[in-house]
């Protein structure tokens, strides 16, 4: 089956492009899927230093684009599951070096092969953005709930729409539940009911994100962090399995109902 | 030959039929070799049946503006021309302002004058400007702007900045569902939004001695 390319993008810097990246590929290459990960923000790259791989780069993007190497030469495989690979962007270059007719091309030479590509978005909406949505069979959509990330958000999804590329998903990344609880932070209600698209995940704010980040481990492969969980949650997802959107129950309200349900049935 | 004429605008290049790359030959040592001369000219540039893509627009656009000049519209006979032009944000017709990007619209008419349907939802960073009425089915989000010379009405929430009567018009009314707009004006007038109480309901606001009024929709006072 021909690989399915998946543009991650948000308009806004900072809101998690490079980690959800990142980890949606960890997890769907932990499932034994065939993933290649494309980093589009030439100039700024970060999705080899998340991925743990920055130092393993010889050939990058702009260097198949431009032939000095061949695909396969420039793509990194991960050290830790063997059906995960990188192709860095170049550091030493800016965002016209690759046009988005080179992109395409690339993503249709990588379709054989693979069974998702992922590719990291710049943030912003110029010629980096154009050329990462320009083979996008999907595009999703990250936020934060906050109103400034809202905002640039709507405004890519509407130039997404305006390029025919479908309805985009959704993930609202960082949310804090105590501060939602207390009104303080807008809630994925709120969020949705602005931007108006499908939800693909939701993700609890966790400092092992910051951590696993550093080290270069993606969080999605730590099994006991809830960051990591609503990841693979997000792969499933994808994958087509229906999982109910669970990720924002606290754990002791989870572990009540837990015990609850066990003790009725016990009871009954 | 490429034809170069004088607009209110500013100055206009009419390509010869043929394929581009002979016209663009032309036309770029017609501006090296009068370099000075053009300098901060607002340029137009009308392409008949030659087709352009978007790279090609993108290459002018850049070479002029390093001679300073800026390249505002691209006319064509030719709808890929046409909405390659409009994806760089630039006019497709003089006597518009240029970067105004109308989405999906049909125009129907009411009452013998002019009104613009939208049935999307206007998301942040769209601009309609339009000299007629303004109908949005769906919703207008903060960040995109509505300019109409007529009234403005919006079935569904209004959150972003509504212009109605832009041309000194006082009868214009805006209305909507849910009207929570970042910013309000009518003729000359200008309002901001006080924070709502209660629930959502359809409202009007009309301009009533010189301040804009805001009353709920009431079939009785039609």
């Amino acid at each position: 089956m021909p690989a399915k390319v998946v543009t991650i993008t948000s308009g806004k810097g900072g809101v998690g492009k490079t980690t959800a990246t990142a980890n949606i590929a960890a997890a769907l290459a932990s499932l034994g899927a065939k993933v290649v990960c494309i980093d589009a923000d030439i100039g700024l790259r970060n999705l080899d230093v998340v991925l743990g791989l920055e130092n393993r780069i010889v050939y990058d993007l702009v260097d198949v684009v431009e032939g000095r190497c061949r695909l396969r030469q420039a793509m990194i495989r991960d050290k830790r599951l063997p059906e995960l690979y990188l192709i860095p962007a170049a550091q030493t270059r800016d965002k016209s070096a690759v046009s988005p007719s080179d992109m395409v091309r690339l993503c249709d030479e990588l379709r054989p092969d693979f069974e998702w590509v992922f590719i990291d978005s710049p943030a912003g909406i110029e010629r980096g953005f154009r050329n990462a949505i320009a083979p996008a069979d999907l595009t999703i959509v990250i936020t934060n709930p906050e109103v400034s990330a809202v905002r640039d958000a709507d405004r890519i999804i509407g130039l997404i729409e305006a390029e025919e590329k479908g309805p985009p998903r959704l993930i609202i990344n960082r949310i804090k539940l105590e501060m939602v609880k207390k009104g303080d932070m807008l809630s994925a209600d709120d969020v949705l009911e602005l931007l108006a698209i499908d939800l693909l995940g939701l993700i609890p704010e966790d400092e092992e994100v910051i951590i696993s980040t550093n080290r270069g481990v993606p969080v999605a492969l730590d099994g006991k962090s809830r960051a990591g969980q609503a990841f693979r949650n997000i792969a499933g997802r994808l994958r087509g399995e229906d999982i109910p959107f669970t990720e924002l129950e606290d754990h002791q309200g989870s572990f009540l109902g837990q015990l609850t349900r066990f003790l009725r049935r016990g009871g009954g | 030959m490429i034809r170069v004429k004088g607009i209110r605008e500013g100055l206009l290049f009419l390509l010869e039929e043929g394929n581009w790359e002979e016209n663009r030959r032309y036309l770029l040592k017609l501006v090296e070799e009068r370099e000075a001369f053009w300098r901060g000219a607002q340029v137009a540039l009308d392409s008949r049946s030659v087709v352009l893509c978007e790279e090609e627009i993108l290459a002018l656009k850049d070479y002029l503006s390093q001679r300073g000049l800026t390249l505002w519209a691209v006319l064509s006979d030719s709808p890929s021309t046409q909405l390659a032009a409009q994806k760089l944000g630039l006019a497709t017709r003089l006597n518009r302002p240029p970067k105004d990007k109308v989405p999906s619209l049909s125009t129907i008419v009411h009452d013998g004058e002019e009104a613009l349907l939208i049935n999307k939802t206007l998301r942040s960073g769209y601009r309609v400007e339009y000299a007629g009425h303004v109908v949005v089915l769906g919703d207008v989000n903060p960040g995109a702007e509505i300019i109409a010379s007529g009234s403005i009405m919006v079935w569904g929430r209004l959150r972003g900045v509504a212009h109605a009567g832009a041309e000194g018009n006082t009868q214009a009314i805006v209305c909507a569902l849910d009207l929570q707009p970042t910013q309000l004006r009518i003729a000359g007038q200008i309002a901001l939004t006080p924070q709502r109480k209660g629930k959502p309901q359809p409202e009007v606001v009309r301009l009533q001695n010189g301040q804009l009024v805001a009353q709920p929709w009431n079939a009785k006072d039609r």
